[in-house]
Formats: structure tokens, C-alpha cells, sequence
């Protein structure tokens, strides 16, 4: 054991080596039982899609399953449900797209010729911060009189304005973190600031643009606020479609279960995807991971 | 151009790159600035105009009423309660999320096998939509079909018919496991990052002058991740002050007013009740003061980095 002449263990390396052995197993089991823990609400969650009303309707609760069904997907699907699932998809693609375009220049912008200093950096991002609920009551009002309430430019431009802030503040750092030599005898070569950018940053970047990318998507993905003011029928979101499961006289858990697990499937990907990006990503470029 | 660029004239040549540089770096941050001018600055002033308006979902009065409905903000205690529940659940929360985030960091950091695996599983309630998360722990915490009251049954050899979500003792209870359960792997992740940061080669030497692992944690590992649990505790913060999916999932603000946030009560002023004016108002005192605390906040930690 390498480990085990590494550090000097004045009593002995066999006790020491039986001591770490029992403290390996020992916070292996603490590791074990937290990820259980903390992982048994998505578990119960998942189950519920699978069961038939007999068995979520049952006292006390079953723990998992006689047989693993899709009659409760089924359902969204035939209801016509399902099609929040869509809108969100649809809604928080467009929005990614286009706050990624805008957010990248305006970023490259800001790191690399100090537009408007550190003041206006910190503006930026501290529009990110604003409470939703605060912005979004004048914006629907602005929306009623364009007309624009339930419609897919609104709550795309609504999410694009959202993010903005955080795609401009993490593809900051991100371009900031790549040497400026090449971009710099790339315009001595006569390349236009154009050019730069599509030929020598974009590239230099991708893994950055795509971990703010996946990022941005989330946000747009799990927003229930903007979406709740701002949608009526046809453009309905999953979150807030789960939410109208919430009757006053019945639970449709099984729709609350089924629309919740769709909606938590691209996340799934998303982490699995970010693994190295997600610290950077979610502290806003504070901790690069 | 082509006449004049043949004869040697440096200045001119500097002049334009420069005059095009100028004109890129403003041209690329253009439109990105005007949307954001939607959410920063059309709000701002909106709620502004229409505070000193009388605007309900009846009335189109849009004569001047100077600060008469600041001053109805001082009297409306359910305002002020909105705040107060807003706070607490902050209060609560945000050491929770920390302290727990911190013994989880602390479990992770010595090699284990598997951590890659452990941490991935650990990272998705955060993920998780916040209204998704508050629906999960509704089916949980219901009390005939749920297994939260189920599993506490066992532990006190009776059943335990709990309403979590209803009970006036019970509904902060199941806000809180809620939004600790969600947020706490944020935290588990940000300072697990910082402290796989910090020097081994001091706290390996503490651990041989025979310091204890609390004084090297105290010591040698807090310090160096100081500014990593400023931003931490800054975010997360800011979060809860606008808490809103997981009560509105959960409660939806209830019993009565009793777990109503500042978001929740704006939000139920503005498309419940439709006093328009009124709302302006309060929106816009919650964007001056968040601006305010945020630039601040952030221009601190901007000249520590």
C-alpha cells in the first residue's frame, strides 16, 4: 500500500492500515445512506408514474410497483397534456439559442475591450438577481397591450431577456480564461473582429459555450413564474401544467407524477452532460470547478 | 482609399482600426443591452408610473396620487408578515444548507470509490425544477397515501396522521425539508470544489504537528474557503428572497396567509386581487432594494477576486 508508507504512522502501519480500512467502509456507508436519502423523493416520484390508482390510492403506501405501466403517460398523451412538454422544449430552445448568439458577442465585448469597465459587468448580472415577480407584473401589462400574453415570442424574448445576464457574465470568464495572443496576430494577419470571433474565439470557447448553454436551458426549462403570468392555454408550460393537477377536491397524482418525470428526464441528461462544468456553472463563475 | 493608402500616412491607418474597433465593441453589445433594458430598466419605471397612478382591475384613474400608496405599504401588515415569513424561512434555510452542505463536503473529500458516481446522484435535486420538487414532497408528505408519515409511524409504534401541508405547526416544517433538501447539494457541491482546493501540503502538515481535524478545519480549511462560502451564502440568499415555486407547489401560501413570501403576496396583489397601482408600488420598492443589496454586494466581492 502506497498509501500506507506515505504518511508516517507511528503505531504501526498494520493497525493503521486496519483503522483507514474501517474509516473507508465506515464514510462509504455514510455516502451510501445520503445519496439514498436524498435520492428517495425522485425515487417515489418515478414510482408513482409507474402505479395504478389501486396502489397509489393505497393506505399504507405501496413501495414500489406490481409492474412497471405506462397507462399514466399514456394518459398525457391521449389528454393532450403532453404538449406543455413540448412548449417548454420549444420555449427554452429558442430562448438558449438566441441569449447564447446576443450573450456571447456582447460578452466578448466586455472581456476583451472592457466595454463599459467592471460597472457595467456587475449591472448585468445584477439584473439576474432582480425577484421575477417584481419585473414580471409591468411586463404583462406591457404583454396585454401588445397582445402578446400566451404567445411563443413572449415568453421566448422573456427567457432571453432572463438569461442574457448570465450567459454575458459566465462567457465572460470563459473568454477571459483563453490567451489573447491568438486572437491578437490573428487581426495583424488582417483578419476582421468578425472573423476573430467566428474563426478564433468560438472554437478556442466551445466547451464554455456548451456547459452555459445546457445551463441557460435549465433555467428556462424549470421557470414556473414567468411561465404562470404569462401563459394561458396555448403555450402552457410543464411546470405550470403540473400545478393545475392540483385540484381542490382531487389530487391527479398520477398526472402530477407522470408530467413531473418528463419534465425531470432532459435534467437528467443535462447533469450527466455538465459533470465538469456544473460548479462553474452554478456559481455563477465564482468557483471554476 | 486605394490612392491615399499607397502614400505613408501611419496615422490615419491607426485612426480608422481604431474608429472600426470602437464601432465593433459596441455594435456586438447592442442588442444583448436592449433586451436586458426590458427586464432592467422598463420595469423600474413602469412600476414607477404606475404607483402614483390609481389603477385597480375597475378603475382606469390615472390622475396623480403622489405617495399615497407608499404610504398604504407602511400600513399593510400583511405586507410587512409576507416579509417577516420570507425571512424566516431564510433565517432557517440558509444555515441548514450550509452546515449540511459543509459535513457532506467534508465526508467527500478524502478519496472514495465511486465519488464521481456519489456526486452526480447527490447534484440532481438542485437540478430539479423548484415546482417539480414541491410537488414531489407534496405526494410525500400527504397524509394517508404519502410515505413520510408512514416511515415516522414506525419510529413512534403508532400512526402519525400529520398534515403537513395544512397544519399551522407542520407547514413551515415541510417548507423547510423541502427547500433544504433541494438547495443543500448546491452547497455540497460549491464547497466540496473549494475545499479539494485548498493546500494538502498544510493541512498535512498541521495533522503531523498532531492539530486536531476541528482546529485544521477551523484554522486552515474556513479561511481558505471564506470567499467561496461568501458567494455561496450571496446566491443562495438571493434565492430564497424571491421564494416562490416550492411554497406555491406546497401551500400556495397557506393556511390562510400564513406561509405567504414576498413573491407570493406580490404576486397575489397583482393577478388576484388586480390592484395594479398597489402592486407597482411594492415592485417597485423589491427591485430598488434588491438592486441595491446585490450591486453592493457584488462590488465587494469583485474587488476580493
Amino acid at each position: 500500500m502506497t498509501g500506507a508508507t506515505r504518511t508516517t504512522q507511528p503505531r504501526g502501519t498494520r493497525l493503521g492500515l486496519r483503522r483507514r480500512t474501517w474509516r473507508l467502509l465506515a464514510r462509504y456507508a455514510g455516502a451510501t445512506i445520503l445519496t439514498l436519502l436524498f435520492l428517495f423523493p425522485v425515487y417515489w416520484l418515478f414510482m408513482i408514474s409507474f402505479k395504478t390508482p389501486e396502489e397509489i390510492f393505497h393506505s399504507p403506501p405501496v413501495w414500489y410497483p406490481a409492474s412497471i405501466q405506462f397507462d399514466n403517460y399514456a394518459a398525457l398523451f391521449k389528454g393532450g397534456d403532453a404538449i406543455t412538454v413540448w412548449n417548454s422544449l420549444f420555449v427554452a430552445t429558442s430562448s438558449t439559442l438566441i441569449s447564447m448568439f446576443f450573450g456571447t458577442l456582447c460578452a466578448y465585448s466586455l472581456a476583451r475591450f472592457r466595454t463599459g469597465g467592471e460597472n457595467l459587468a456587475i449591472w448585468i448580472i445584477s439584473q439576474r438577481m432582480i425577484p421575477p415577480i417584481a419585473v414580471v407584473f409591468p411586463l404583462f401589462l406591457l404583454y396585454v397591450w401588445l397582445g402578446w400574453v400566451d404567445t411563443y415570442q413572449g415568453l421566448i424574448l422573456l427567457y432571453t431577456a432572463f438569461n442574457l445576464p448570465y450567459v454575458i457574465w459566465m462567457m465572460r470568464g470563459y473568454i477571459e480564461d483563453v490567451p489573447i495572443d491568438l486572437e491578437q496576430s490573428a487581426l495583424v494577419d488582417g483578419c476582421t473582429h468578425w472573423q476573430v470571433l467566428v474563426k478564433v474565439v468560438f472554437p478556442m470557447v466551445r466547451t464554455g459555450l456548451f456547459a452555459t448553454a445546457v445551463f441557460t436551458f435549465v433555467f428556462a426549462w424549470n421557470d414556473f413564474i414567468f411561465a404562470l403570468v404569462m401563459t394561458r392555454s396555448a403555450v402552457t408550460t410543464f411546470p405550470v401544467q403540473v400545478t393545475h393537477y392540483f385540484g381542490a377536491q382531487s389530487n391527479f397524482w398520477a398526472k402530477i407524477s407522470a408530467m413531473s418525470v418528463l419534465g425531470t428526464l432532459p435534467i437528467f441528461i443535462a447533469v450527466a452532460a455538465l459533470q465538469k462544468y456544473l460548479v462553474r456553472g452554478i456559481s455563477l463563475g465564482a468557483v471554476k470547478g | 482609399m486605394s490612392v491615399h493608402a499607397t502614400a505613408p500616412r501611419p496615422g490615419l491607418g491607426r485612426r480608422l482600426s481604431e474608429f472600426s474597433d470602437r464601432r465593433f465593441k459596441y455594435l456586438v453589445i447592442a442588442p444583448a443591452i436592449l433586451i436586458i433594458l426590458l427586464i432592467g430598466l422598463f420595469p423600474l419605471i413602469y412600476n414607477l408610473v404606475v404607483s402614483v397612478q390609481n389603477l385597480t382591475m375597475l378603475e382606469e384613474d390615472t390622475s396623480f396620487q403622489g405617495l399615497l400608496h407608499y404610504a398604504a405599504l407602511f400600513e399593510d401588515t400583511r405586507l410587512w408578515r409576507s416579509l417577516l415569513h420570507t425571512l424566516i424561512i431564510t433565517v432557517i434555510a440558509l444555515p441548514s444548507e450550509l452546515a449540511l452542505g459543509m459535513l457532506m463536503a467534508l465526508l467527500f473529500l478524502e478519496r472514495l470509490p465511486g465519488r464521481q458516481v456519489f456526486i452526480a446522484l447527490l447534484v440532481l435535486p438542485t437540478m430539479i425544477a423548484p415546482v417539480v420538487a414541491g410537488a414531489t414532497w407534496r405526494l410525500l408528505f400527504d397524509n394517508r397515501y404519502g410515505p413520510i408519515n408512514q416511515i415516522l409511524g414506525w419510529f413512534a409504534g403508532e400512526p402519525t396522521p400529520i398534515l403537513w401541508t395544512i397544519s399551522r405547526d407542520f407547514v413551515y416544517p415541510a417548507i423547510l425539508i423541502a427547500e433544504v433538501w433541494q438547495w443543500t447539494p448546491f452547497m455540497f457541491l460549491l464547497l466540496l470544489a473549494a475545499l479539494s482546493n485548498v493546500d494538502q501540503s498544510l493541512t498535512e502538515a498541521a495533522e503531523i504537528d498532531g492539530a486536531s481535524y476541528w482546529t485544521i478545519f477551523r484554522r486552515i480549511m474556513l479561511p481558505a474557503i471564506w470567499p467561496v462560502v461568501a458567494i455561496a451564502l450571496l446566491i443562495r440568499g438571493l434565492d430564497l428572497f424571491r421564494l416562490f415555486d416550492v411554497v406555491w407547489a406546497l401551500t400556495q401560501g397557506g393556511p390562510g396567509t400564513m406561509t405567504e413570501t414576498i413573491s407570493i403576496y406580490t404576486y397575489i396583489q397583482g393577478f388576484r386581487q388586480f390592484e395594479t397601482s398597489y402592486t407597482g408600488a411594492i415592485a417597485f420598492l423589491v427591485i430598488v432594494l434588491l438592486s441595491v443589496i446585490v450591486i453592493t454586494a457584488l462590488r465587494r466581492m469583485e474587488i476580493d477576486r
